[in-house]
C-alpha cells in the first residue's frame, strides 16, 4: 500500500512541477495547490498505514486500542492543511488583485519591480 | 442568486447554521468537532447571509469587524494557554474545574476556551476574506 | 512521538506527564512567543484605534528584546533551556528549547526590530496603518522568535508559516503595483520553499519517527547507513537555502525587498534571510551535521558563488534598495561557510557575521528610507550632493558600508577574518579567496554608492566642481527627522561598538557554535532522564 501511494505522491508532485513551469500564475498556484495536497499524502503515506481502525480513544480506557491508525500525520496533515488552504486563499486573492492591478497574468510581463526599461548605469563623478 | 425563495429561507438557514456551528465547537473535545470545523461553518453562514443580503447587511448584522474577532480569538486561544503561568504548570496545560450551576455539572477547562478561541480566529479571518471576495464579485 | 505503544495494557498517565512545577525562569522561553502574540492579538482587536496602535507596539517589541536579553542570560549561565508544551514528557509533545544560538538570533532580531519600528511614525502612513502594520509587525516578531525558540521541527515550520502570512501581509501594505508584482514573487517562492521543507519534515518523521529536535539529534547518529538521511538533508538545505536567498535561489529577493515602505524594507532585511540561515545551521549542522558531510563540496560552490553573485549585482545596480538586497544575498553567503565547512572557527565567523548582518542591513535600509524621504528617489542617476547637505548622515552611513564590506575596524571585518582563517585551515583555499574577493567587489560597490549619492556635487549631468542641491529636501518636522534618522546611528553605534569589542558577540558566537558542533548537551537537557 505504501508503494502505491508513493507513486501516486511522485504523480501529483510531478504534475505540480510541471503546473509550476507554467508562466501563468494561475496555473502557478494550482501547481503549488496540488504540491500541497501531494506533501500531506507524503505525509500520511510516511507515518505507516496499517489498519483501518480509527485512532479514537474510548472513553472508558487511556490508550489507543490495538492496531489503530497513527494519529500524529493525521494531526500533521491537519495542521499542514489549514495552513495550505489559507495560504491558497490568500494567494488567489493576491493573483487576482494582480490580475486587475497589473493587467496581466503572465510573469514575463510582470515587470514592476524590476522594470525592463533601464537607462544604463550612471555616468560620472 | 437574488431569488424570493432564496431571501426568505436565507435568514432561518443562517441562525440554524449559526447555531450548529457552535454545537460543533463545543462537542469537539472528546468527539468529532472542534473550533476549525465549528468556525468554518460559521463563515459558510456569513457567507450565505452575505450572497442573499449583500455584504453591506453582514457586515452591519456582525457588529464588529471580522478582523476585530479574528483578534479576540487569538487573544483567547493566547490568554487560556497563558493562564497555567498562574499555576505553576507548562504553558498550555490543560486545566479543569467543575462548577455545578443550576445543578448541572458543567466542565469548564482551558482546551476549551483555547478552541472557543480558534472558532474566533477561524470565523473572522475567513468571514474577512470571504465577504472580500462576495464585495468583489458585485455579490447582490 | 511517536504513536503509544498499543501492546501497553495500562497506561499511568502521571508517568508520561512532567510532573515538576514550572518555574517563572521556565516562562523565559514561552514570554517572548507569548508576549508579541498577545500584542498583535490585541492590535488587531483595537486596529480602528490606530491611535493606540504605535505605544502598544513599542511596549511589545521593548518587552520582547527586554525577555530575550534575560533569557540569553540563563542560556549562557545555565545552557540549553527546555520546556514542554501541556507538560508532556519529552519527546512527546511540543518542546520549546533555547541554546545559545537560539537566544542570540532571538535577542538580535527584537533589537533590530524594535530599533526599526521606531522610524515606523513618520514613514508609515494612516491608510498603512489602518491596512494593520502594527498588528502584522508583531505577528511577524511571533513567527521570527518562535522560529528562534522552538524545539520541535514541525513547530518550526509553524512559525515559519506564521511569519511567511504576516510578510505577505506586511508587503502588499502600500497595494502599489510594484508591491504587488513583488508580493507575487515573493510569495509564491517561499510558499514553494516551506512546502518542500514540509516534505523533508514528513520525510524525516517516516524515518525517525519522532519531530522533537534533540531526538532526533540523537536518532540521527544513531541511525544505520540504509536511512536515507542523506536525501533529506538535502531537501532540507535546498528548502531552507530558498528562504535564505542562497544563490541560485535567490531572484525572489532582488525582485521584492525595494519594493514595500523602507522601515518593512528594513525588518525583512534583518530577520527573515536569517531565519533561513538559521534554520539551516540548526538542522543541517546540530540535527543532520553527519549527513550534510555527504554534499559539502556542494555547499562550498553555493557560499562562494553566492557571495561574489550577490556582490557583482550590488555592483551593477542603479537603485539603491535593489542594490541593498544584493548586499543582503552576497551576506546570506558569508553565513553559509559554517554550514558548507561545519569546523567551530568556522561556524562562529558564519554566526557572527549573521548577527552583525542583522543590524547592518536593518540599518542600510533605514538609512536608504532617509535619502529616499529627502530626495523622493532611490535610483542613483539622480541622487548626488548628500555630503554637502548633512556631512553627519554620510559619515554614519560611510561606517555601515565599510561595516558591510568588511572593512577594519567595522564589524563586518572580525567574522570575515575568521571566515578566512577557517576555510584556509580546512584546506579550501579557493573559498577563502571567494570571501576575499566578494569582500573587494563589495568595496567597490558600496564605495559607488557612496560616491554617487553623497560625495558628487548633484544628479547626473552636474557639471565638477559645483553643487546642484536643489533636489534635496528637508524633513521638515523636527521629530520626525529623529524618528527616522535616529534609529540608523543607533545602529551604526552598535556596529561600531561590535566592531571594536569584538569580544561578546564573537564569544557568544563561539558558544553557540560548539553548541552546535556536539549535540551531547543539549539533547541530554532536553530528553533529561528519558535519553537512550
Amino acid at each position: 500500500m505504501e508503494t502505491a501511494l508513493s507513486v501516486l505522491v511522485g504523480l501529483f508532485l510531478a504534475t505540480a512541477f510541471y503546473l509550476m513551469l507554467s508562466k501563468k500564475i494561475i496555473r502557478i498556484l494550482l501547481g503549488v495547490a496540488v504540491m500541497g495536497n501531494g506533501v500531506n499524502l507524503l505525509i500520511f503515506t510516511s507515518g505507516r498505514l496499517t489498519r483501518e481502525l480509527p485512532p479514537i480513544i474510548a472513553t472508558d480506557a487511556y490508550v489507543l486500542p490495538p492496531g489503530a491508525a497513527n494519529a500524529l500525520p493525521q494531526a500533521l496533515i491537519l495542521t499542514a492543511i489549514v495552513i495550505s488552504f489559507s495560504f491558497f486563499a490568500f494567494l488567489l486573492v493576491l493573483a487576482f488583485r494582480a490580475y486587475q492591478d497589473l493587467g496581466t497574468d503572465d510573469t514575463d510581463a510582470m515587470r514592476f519591480a524590476e522594470p525592463v526599461v533601464d537607462d544604463g548605469p550612471p555616468q560620472g563623478y | 442568486m437574488n431569488t424570493i425563495i432564496f431571501r426568505t429561507i436565507s435568514p432561518v438557514l443562517v441562525a440554524l447554521t449559526l447555531l450548529f456551528s457552535v454545537f460543533v465547537t463545543l462537542r469537539g473535545h472528546n468527539e468529532p468537532g472542534g473550533g476549525f470545523i465549528g468556525g468554518l461553518i460559521a463563515v459558510s453562514a456569513f457567507a450565505l447571509y452575505g450572497l442573499s443580503h449583500g455584504v453591506p447587511t453582514v457586515r452591519h448584522a456582525m457588529r464588529f469587524h471580522p478582523m476585530e474577532i479574528a483578534g479576540f480569538g487569538l487573544f483567547l486561544a493566547g490568554a487560556s494557554g497563558m493562564l497555567s503561568i498562574v499555576f505553576g504548570v507548562p504553558f498550555l496545560t490543560g486545566l479543569w474545574v467543575f462548577p455545578t450551576i443550576f445543578g448541572v455539572e458543567v466542565a469548564l477547562s482551558t482546551p476549551m476556551f483555547f478552541d472557543i478561541g480558534v472558532y474566533f480566529v477561524v470565523t473572522g479571518s475567513i468571514t474577512s476574506i470571504a465577504l472580500a471576495l462576495e464585495a468583489r464579485e458585485g455579490g447582490v | 512521538m511517536a504513536a503509544p505503544d498499543p501492546n501497553a495494557p495500562a497506561v499511568d498517565i502521571a508517568a508520561a506527564m512532567v510532573t515538576a512545577p514550572s518555574t517563572f525562569a521556565d516562562w523565559l522561553l514561552i514570554l517572548p512567543v507569548a508576549v508579541p502574540l498577545l500584542t498583535g492579538a490585541i492590535l488587531v482587536m483595537v486596529r480602528h484605534h490606530t491611535h493606540l496602535h504605535r505605544p502598544l507596539a513599542g511596549a511589545g517589541l521593548a518587552i520582547l528584546l527586554g525577555l530575550n536579553l534575560l533569557l540569553l542570560q540563563r542560556v549562557v549561565t545555565e545552557g540549553p533551556v527546555t520546556m514542554m508544551m501541556g507538560g508532556w514528557l519529552p519527546p512527546f509533545g511540543i518542546a520549546f528549547t533555547a541554546d545559545v544560538l537560539g537566544a542570540t538570533f532571538a535577542t538580535t532580531a527584537a533589537f533590530a526590530a524594535l530599533v526599526a519600528t521606531a522610524t515606523a511614525g513618520p514613514s508609515i502612513n494612516t491608510a498603512e496603518r489602518r491596512y494593520g502594520f502594527y498588528p502584522f509587525l508583531m505577528l511577524l516578531m511571533t513567527g521570527v522568535t518562535g522560529a528562534f525558540l522552538t524545539g520541535d521541527i514541525f513547530n518550526l515550520y509553524v512559525w515559519f508559516e506564521v511569519l511567511l502570512i504576516s510578510s505577505f501581509g506586511l508587503l502588499v501594505l502600500g497595494s502599489e503595483k510594484r508591491q504587488i508584482d513583488g508580493t507575487v514573487k515573493y510569495g509564491i517562492l517561499n510558499l514553494v520553499a516551506t512546502t518542500l521543507f514540509l516534505a523533508s519534515v514528513g520525510l524525516l518523521y517516516g524515518t525517525l519517527g519522532t519531530l522533537n529536535m534533540a531526538d532526533i539529534a540523537a536518532k540521527a547518529r544513531a541511525a544505520g547507513p540504509e536511512a536515507p538521511l542523506v536525501t533529506i538533508a538535502a531537501l532540507l538545505t535546498f528548502a531552507f537555502a530558498m528562504k535564505a536567498a542562497a544563490f541560485p535561489l535567490n531572484f525572489w529577493l532582488p525582485a521584492s525587498y525595494h519594493t514595500p515602505t523602507p522601515t518593512v524594507s528594513a525588518l525583512f532585511a534583518g530577520l527573515l534571510t536569517k531565519v533561513g540561515v538559521y534554520a539551516l545551521l540548526k538542522v543541517g549542522v546540530l540535527l543532520l551535521g553527519n549527513q550534510t558531510g555527504a554534499f559539502s563540496s556542494v555547499l562550498v560552490v553555493v557560499a562562494g558563488s553566492t557571495m561574489v553573485i550577490g556582490a557583482l549585482g550590488a555592483l551593477a545596480g542603479s537603485d539603491l534598495r535593489r542594490i541593498l538586497g544584493w548586499l543582503v544575498i552576497s551576506g546570506i553567503g558569508s553565513m553559509l561557510i559554517g554550514v558548507a565547512v561545519g569546523t567551530p572557527t568556522a561556524l562562529t565567523g558564519s554566526i557572527f557575521y549573521a548577527v552583525q548582518s542583522m543590524l547592518v542591513m536593518t540599518a542600510l535600509y533605514l538609512a536608504a528610507g532617509v535619502i529616499e524621504a529627502r530626495c523622493g528617489t532611490g535610483d542613483l542617476r539622480r541622487l548626488g550632493g548628500l555630503y554637502a547637505v548633512s556631512p553627519l548622515f554620510a559619515g554614519v552611513v560611510l561606517v555601515l558600508f565599510f561595516a558591510v564590506a568588511g572593512l577594519p575596524p567595522f564589524s563586518g571585518f572580525w567574522p570575515k577574518a575568521i571566515l578566512v582563517e577557517a576555510t584556509l585551515a580546512a584546506d579550501l583555499p579557493w573559498l577563502a579567496a571567494a570571501v576575499l574577493v566578494a569582500g573587494f567587489l563589495q568595496t567597490l560597490a558600496v564605495g559607488r554608492v557612496w560616491l554617487y549619492a553623497f560625495w558628487r556635487g548633484g544628479p547626473e549631468g552636474t557639471p565638477d566642481g559645483t553643487l546642484q542641491l536643489a533636489g534635496i529636501g528637508r524633513i521638515e518636522d523636527p521629530a520626525d527627522r529623529i524618528a527616522l534618522v535616529g534609529p540608523v546611528v543607533v545602529l551604526a553605534g552598535a556596529v561600531v561598538l561590535m566592531g571594536l569589542v569584538p569580544t561578546v558577540v564573537g564569544g557568544l558566537a563561539e558558544d553557540s557554535a560548539r553548541g552546535l558542533i556536539d549535540p551531547a548537551g543539549f539533547t541530554a537537557r532536553v530528553l533529561g532522564a528519558t535519553a537512550p
